[in-house]
């Protein structure tokens, strides 16, 4: 059997540097139809496809491949929005490198398939040929019309749990705290890794299954979660992740010029102030940036001063390198721009002006331990070692944990020493109906994680309900 | 559209709640308005001392103001502000009938009322819209109230009237003396002070003037309360830019505020922080005035 020579994994072109650095243009142009079809030729099309397995949400990575190959481009989104809501964003912010394209059998011999590249393809290839997405194929389950269910958080959690309960026939109702939708894919990740118009189209697919969207309505605010109940919402998810700013605790942290990652980020994210004056909301530029962390959000602090105009980006983490929490592909994407790493250096101290104006961070020199009995090496002070750096702007990144705004007024809810909300692999809570997935119960992780704890939930509620009118459930 | 039984009975219409209409203007002060608008969700869960956000247009900053009057019945909120950038400036133009883009609230813990005896109400400009709910709460509470009101002028005093209802005492402080006593707030409380034995003051207004009078309750040795109003984002806990520093410790004025004990407040972080965003502010409005005409061209500061 003569064997056909298998293509090389492909690689789509990113926009030019210069523009990439003082834009907010997307980076990478995604594939051509050409590196498209030559990519799903790759695919070994396994009997028991791996990839399928190692998808938070179980997305027919064989099946929409195929259909690629077959130059059915539309039907090949369709199939993977049977599964996954919003492939346009997962396709360009999933950890594929730790999930499907990791156990992808060809790893094994060559490069795994660009599984993450070809969604985004099929994605983006529907939304430029059709005006209005097509919606999925899929039987409904809700046992009657009308059967409310509310959503609180417009996330990746509560996306995915509100599409899939509208796909099975329910009335679905999301409430956002945030005048626009989308939660961390809104105000937190940057428009050159995640454009804005992308995920406006996602969510306006979901509106499109029916879903309902009510901004400006912060739960535990606004309204009380039992007022939902009351008002006839008959199960409850709640997905609102892991808003609350961690602080260093440190001196000076306060001064003019020390911003959260959160806050840097939404402003500039969700409040565009990156366009200011043309927008309202403002944004320090900075000259010497400091970035305090080591994760995919440091990392977007980062390149977002960057093009914001900073003369240099320091990113300052406590360990080294191989620790660092953050994508490999970012970091790399940074080394290109031009990001400074300083490694193993922790903030004891911010040095503020007469006006409380930031100027520079004292920092203690770190070394790694001796692995303990878990084999991690810990960061540990080198004795009597400071050194400062100038900054006139820093962004601390060092983790979220659990907004109380929700969780606290919440009777009956069962919450982790943490602070987040303890519910099973399923999304049950202590309290009956209501349901929680994503960052309020896991702490920070990833977007498809949340996509697949809001799918989980779904198809808990759906138990859940079926149960409660005690009809016996035939799919 | 359909109508839902409020919890008290109270019929609305939820799905007008994302339509803020404009139902009332009244201008103030010569850079002042209050604004009654369509907020049902708000006015059903608000309480005394909260706030809510707005954002004017699809450009527009969020701006968190202090709730002044609600009604469940009608679904209605008041607030008022004053003239002093771009947003309050497009804010003002808006007229009855126009739509606010964004409303989101009630925001902030309410204030804790109880009974303390005397209670001085300190209130500096706009702070006095501020004290009204807590005024009125606080008097409902029993409190016996005195209030120290002061502007920089008569033309600047709102809810003189409002107030001296609900008081048994007030005293009206101007600057320049163009209306009751000359004076400062601090000058009032000094007076109230020598007559009535004041148990607890509450301080709402102006950043500086609040760093004064509270510094003259501490003289007096009255224990205070102030309703911080650092610049805010999303103002639901997410983000931190209205950290303050109160008794060594990092608060977010959102969520854990806005009020707070006065003597533990750190004054000039807050004064130093609210003036973070002076130039980028300043070189906006600007830019917009001269856009509409109203500033010469080629007149504005570079940021």
């Amino acid at each position: 059997m003569a064997k056909k020579k298998r293509p090389e994994r492909q690689k789509d072109k990113s926009i030019p540097f210069k523009e990439r650095i003082s834009t907010f243009k997307e980076v990478p142009l995604g594939f051509t139809v050409r590196q498209a079809l030559l990519e799903a030729e790759r695919c070994l099309e396994c009997k028991r496809p791996r990839c399928i397995e190692g998808c938070p949400v179980s997305v027919p990575i064989k099946d929409f491949i195929q259909l690629i190959k077959k130059k059915e481009y539309l039907k090949a989104a369709e199939k993977i929005k049977e599964k996954n809501a919003l492939p346009a964003v997962c396709g360009r912010v999933c950890p594929q490198e730790d999930q499907c394209e990791k156990v992808c059998l060809l790893a094994k011999v060559d490069k795994p398939v660009a599984i993450g590249k070809l969604e985004r393809f099929a994605a983006d290839y529907e939304a430029k040929k059709l005006k209005e997405p097509k919606k999925p194929d899929v039987k409904k389950v809700s046992p009657r019309r009308n059967i409310k269910i509310a959503i609180i958080g417009s996330g990746p959690a509560g996306l995915t749990c509100a599409a899939d309960l509208a796909l099975m026939g329910y009335r679905v109702t999301i409430f956002e705290s945030l005048h626009e939708p989308g939660g961390v894919l809104t105000y937190g990740i940057p428009e050159f890794r995640l454009p804005k118009r992308i995920v406006r189209r996602e969510v306006n697919y979901i509106k499109s299954l029916g879903v309902e969207l009510k901004l400006n309505h912060a739960i535990g605010a606004t309204l009380q979660l039992d007022e939902l109940f009351e008002r006839g919402y008959e199960a409850i998810f709640i997905g609102v992740g892991a808003g609350l700013p961690q602080l260093l605790n440190i001196p000076g942290e306060n001064a003019v010029g020390i911003y959260t990652a959160n806050e840097y980020l939404t402003r500039v994210n969700l409040m565009k102030a990156y366009l200011f004056p043309g927008y309202d909301t403002p944004i320090k530029i900075g000259q010497n940036v400091v970035v305090i962390g080591g994760g995919n959000v440091a990392l977007d602090a980062a390149r977002t001063a960057l093009r914001l105009g900073a003369r240099s980006v320091t990113i300052a983490y406590r360990r080294t390198e191989n620790e660092m929490p953050a994508r490999i592909e970012e970091i790399e994407h940074a080394r290109e721009e031009g990001i400074i790493f300083r490694f193993l250096i922790s903030p004891v101290e911010f040095l503020a002006d007469d006006n409380n104006v930031l100027t520079a961070i004292k920092f203690q020199l770190m070394e790694l331990s001796e692995p303990d009995e878990s084999g991690r090496r810990k960061p540990v002070p080198v004795p009597g070692k400071f050194e400062t750096l100038p900054a006139d702007l820093a962004i601390t990144a060092i983790g979220t944990k659990a907004n109380p705004l929700i969780t606290k007024t919440i009777p009956g809810l069962k919450l982790n020493s943490k602070g987040y909300i303890e519910a099973d692999e399923f999304g049950r809570t202590s309290r009956e109906g209501v349901f929680a997935g994503g960052d309020i119960v896991t702490g920070a992780a990833t977007v498809i994680s949340a996509m697949g704890a809001g799918k989980n939930a779904a198809q808990a509620i759906q138990e859940y309900i079926l149960k409660k009118y005690q009809i016996k459930q035939k799919i | 559209m359909f109508v839902i039984l409020g919890d008290d009975g109270i019929l609305f219409s939820l799905k007008m709640s994302n339509f803020f209409q404009i139902i009332k203007k009244e201008k103030i002060a010569p850079n002042g308005f209050l604004f009654r608008i369509k907020a049902p969700e708000v006015a059903l869960h608000a309480k005394p001392g909260q706030f809510f956000v707005l954002r004017v247009n699809e450009r527009g900053e969020r701006i968190p103001l202090t709730l002044v009057r609600w009604n469940r019945r009608s679904g209605t909120i008041d607030f008022a502000f004053q003239v002093i950038g771009k947003t309050t400036h497009l804010l003002s133009k808006l007229k009855e009938g126009d739509f606010l883009k964004d409303v989101l609230g009630p925001l902030g813990r309410p204030s804790e009322i109880k009974y303390y005896g005397t209670v001085a109400l300190l209130a500096g400009g706009f702070g006095a819209a501020a004290m009204l709910p807590i005024a009125n709460a606080l008097k409902e509470a029993g409190n016996n109230l005195v209030t120290i009101l002061g502007a920089r002028s008569k033309d600047y005093l709102i809810l003189e009237k409002e107030l001296r209802r609900l008081s048994s005492k007030i005293y009206v402080m101007t600057d320049d003396g163009s209306y009751g006593i000359k004076g400062f707030v601090k000058d009032g409380l000094e007076m109230a002070s020598r007559e009535y034995d004041i148990a607890h003051a509450y301080v709402i207004g102006p950043a500086i003037m609040m760093k004064f009078t509270v510094a003259a309750c501490q003289e007096l040795g009255i224990p205070n309360t102030v309703s911080l109003n650092p610049i805010m984002v999303d103002a639901t806990g997410m983000c931190g830019s209205c950290r303050v520093n109160v008794g060594g410790k990092t608060y977010f004025a959102c969520v854990d505020g806005p009020e707070f004990d006065g003597s533990q407040v750190d004054w000039n972080l807050l004064l130093n922080r609210l003036s973070a965003y002076l130039n980028e502010e300043k070189h906006s409005y600007e830019l917009f005035l001269k856009k509409k005409g109203v500033l010469p061209r080629g007149k504005e500061k570079k940021a």
